[in-house]
């Protein structure tokens, strides 16, 4: 196995991006943040690999709109998931290794609020039995939380405590859409919307983009000083058919945990787009009270769509390069009530 | 298209497709049973009862072959309430979802419940409210109301006995779609008659429309460049075929237009002028609708007509094919 390292991360996030949904002007400030970071030019980059869905957008295609943020004259070596950018980077890091290339840049957008998305994600499920009823993304995760809450799994407490946890570390993130603690009595007194669920359960509907380098041996040892290497990397699925999978569990997540090798993480950035789904994915992935959660705020905070896992990752390398930990973690899903997952564990001194 | 107080222009687009899916052995029987009237869950090799039946089984990957009715009645597992229906949804007032497990079953279905918020509860027995009319789709199932309220399916019209073996499903999607601030400056100056670009700093092309970086730098253009309403047929094509939507009658001409001064040519109409005359190098001006029928949109030129002038030379536009 070669050696592979985050080098290079930037992100934005935000409410509404008032802007094309093919999000060409935002992603080019990225790249450039990134060229600062890492010393690199465009040229340096061996391969392009980018994470969206057109159904975001409303338009076909929308993803190779998106090149022309790179520069692809001549042509670049390029590919494209329409997943979580997390997953884009799980196919660029398997091409270094491959040998064929050192470095590659890694990019996710999506537009959320071009659309109505809780109802868009309806067409990522079965498209025979269960589209046609257009359950929606809320609904789906308010099942999914009553049916933990029945069974004693968790209770409204350990809920609001997630959602609060992450609203008032969200303070120090200045991407995220949504911070401020308060107390788990406010939030508990707060109406409920989708029963179980009251708002501050949900993930709130976000715009941004977010990019990666990653580089092998010397090349990353050259564009960082302290890069965060990476020492597993997996992904698993669990059945579509949601009759098919014990709701309230994810053993996909706990798979792909033990795949890449979860034991002394010290910090875990959980992409948990619900709250009662963090507790999930924590039991899942083994992570004791002395793991600390999703430092940024997580995905309660903020969650723009096709690049909230890779953020996930890029959070928890920068963890890594800001001294704050040793050993790291960056978790993503994708699909309905954490279907899909992967997880992507990094360290420091090598 | 409305200009707010935002750097873009948006307009609402519509997406909408008729989705013909054919239903396959194992979902046909699904499907089937709905239009009959029945709930139809597939038996497992490991002694489960799912509804609806998987199509392969996920431990011996085997196709599902054994097939069982469940229900008609069952017991609310899961509920939430839903309190801003989205459009296609079984209700347009607020309703709940459901995860029911049937009688027979060993797995929860999915549908909606029509049932008062205030009566929902886990452990409460629902049936099936059958749709009016039946014809082999999940919404042959209106909701699941509380078992008492349940009635028996009606009878099927006369000699309705093929197995069902497709459905169709209907997507619509709603976007308020936004042009780049770049695209935004362009359908504003078109507004104003005006036709402008901009000016990658890097290799100095002019690009029209102009767009969020040039696509051989990976720069975002700059300096705005305004464009003659002249330019050069680099190439065309005549269209014969009618289409959906088609506007003008055929043969007529799709031209890309190199303008001048412009480093890329953009697409638009050649008329005024018979499809067979039109030729590569063929100089061109736009013609522009009436000034008070002018919005933020390309439509403002109604066509390109020729000029007269003598045709551009091969070498001054062979770059732009």
């Amino acid at each position: 196995m070669r050696n592979v390292a985050v080098v290079g991360f930037a992100q934005r996030q935000m409410k509404e991006f008032d802007g094309s949904p093919t999000m060409v002007e935002l992603l080019v400030p990225l790249f450039a943040e990134l060229y600062e970071q890492t010393g690199f030019t465009r040229k340096d980059i061996g391969f392009w690999c980018s994470g969206s869905s057109d159904y975001l957008a409303g338009r076909s295609f929308s993803f190779v709109s998106a090149v022309d943020a790179i520069g692809a004259l001549p042509p670049v070596n390029e590919s494209h998931v329409e997943m979580d950018a997390a997953w884009a980077l799980y196919e660029a890091w398997l091409k270094i290794q491959t040998g064929e290339i050192d470095t590659a840049l890694v990019y996710g957008f999506g537009k959320s609020s071009a659309g109505t998305l809780r109802r868009t994600l309806a067409l990522q499920l079965d498209p025979y039995t269960m589209t046609p009823l257009w359950p929606d993304t809320v609904s789906l995760a308010g099942l999914q939380a009553r049916l933990g809450l029945e069974a004693g799994l968790w209770d409204e407490k350990a809920m609001a405590e997630v959602a609060l946890r992450s609203l008032s570390d969200a303070e120090r993130n200045e991407y995220a859409v949504r911070s401020g603690g308060s107390s788990i009595d406010d939030l508990l007194a707060r109406p409920l919307y989708a029963d179980p669920l009251r708002k501050h359960d949900c993930a709130p509907v976000t715009d941004g983009a977010a990019a990666i380098i990653l580089a092998a041996d010397d090349r990353a040892s050259d564009a960082s000083e302290t890069p965060a290497w990476i020492t597993g990397f997996a992904h698993n699925i669990d059945p579509l058919h949601l009759g098919a999978r014990d709701l309230t569990r994810a053993p996909s997540a706990a798979a792909a945990g033990s795949a890449a090798g979860v034991e002394g993480v010290e910090v875990a950035e959980l992409h948990a787009p619900f709250s009662h789904q963090e507790l999930i994915l924590r039991e899942e992935l083994g992570l004791g009270a002395n793991v600390k959660i999703n430092p940024s705020g997580g995905a309660l905070t903020s969650n723009p769509m096709f690049s909230a896992g890779l953020i996930r990752i890029g959070e928890a390398a920068a963890a890594i390069s800001r001294g704050d930990a040793g050993r790291t973690l960056g978790h993503a899903t994708a699909g309905p009530l954490l279907q899909q997952n992967l997880v992507c564990v990094m360290e420091g001194a090598h | 298209m409305t200009t707010s107080e935002t750097r873009t222009l948006s307009a609402p687009v519509h997406v909408g497709f008729d989705y013909t899916r054919s239903v396959g052995p194992v979902l046909g029987e699904f499907f089937s049973g709905l239009r009959d009237g029945r709930l139809v869950a597939g038996r497992l090799a490991d002694g489960s009862v799912v509804l609806p039946p998987p199509e392969f089984d996920p431990t011996t990957h085997a196709q599902v072959t054994d097939f069982v009715d469940v229900g008609p009645a069952g017991t609310v597992q899961s509920w939430t309430w839903v309190p801003e229906p989205v459009p296609g949804q079984p209700f347009d007032h607020p309703f709940a979802f459901a995860l029911i497990l049937l009688d027979g079953a060993t797995a929860p279905f999915l549908h909606a419940l029509d049932v008062p918020r205030d009566q929902l509860e886990v452990g409460m027995r629902v049936g099936v409210r059958w749709a009016a009319e039946r014809t082999g789709s999940i919404t042959d199932i209106e909701a699941f109301v509380p078992e008492d309220a349940a009635s028996a399916p009606l009878a099927l019209a006369e000699g309705t006995v093929d197995p069902v073996t497709g459905i169709i499903t209907p997507v619509n999607l709603d976007y308020v779609y936004a042009a780049s601030p770049e695209e935004s400056a362009f359908f504003r100056a078109l507004e104003e008659g005006r036709i402008i670009g901009q000016r990658c700093p890097t290799c100095h092309k002019v690009y029209t429309p102009p767009r969020g970086a040039c696509p051989v730098d990976g720069v975002p253009t700059t300096d705005e460049v305004e464009l003659a309403h002249t330019g050069t047929v680099t190439t065309f094509c005549i269209v014969n075929v009618p289409f959906l939507g088609q506007k003008i009658t055929p043969p007529y001409v799709s031209a890309y237009v190199l303008l001048d001064g412009a480093d890329i040519a953009f697409l638009h109409l050649i008329l005024g002028v018979d499809a067979a005359e039109v030729r590569m190098g063929m100089r061109v001006r736009a013609v522009w609708r009436p000034e008070e029928e002018w919005g933020t949109t390309v439509e403002n030129i109604s066509h390109f007509e020729p000029t007269g002038e003598p045709d551009a030379e091969f070498d001054t536009y062979k770059q732009h094919l």
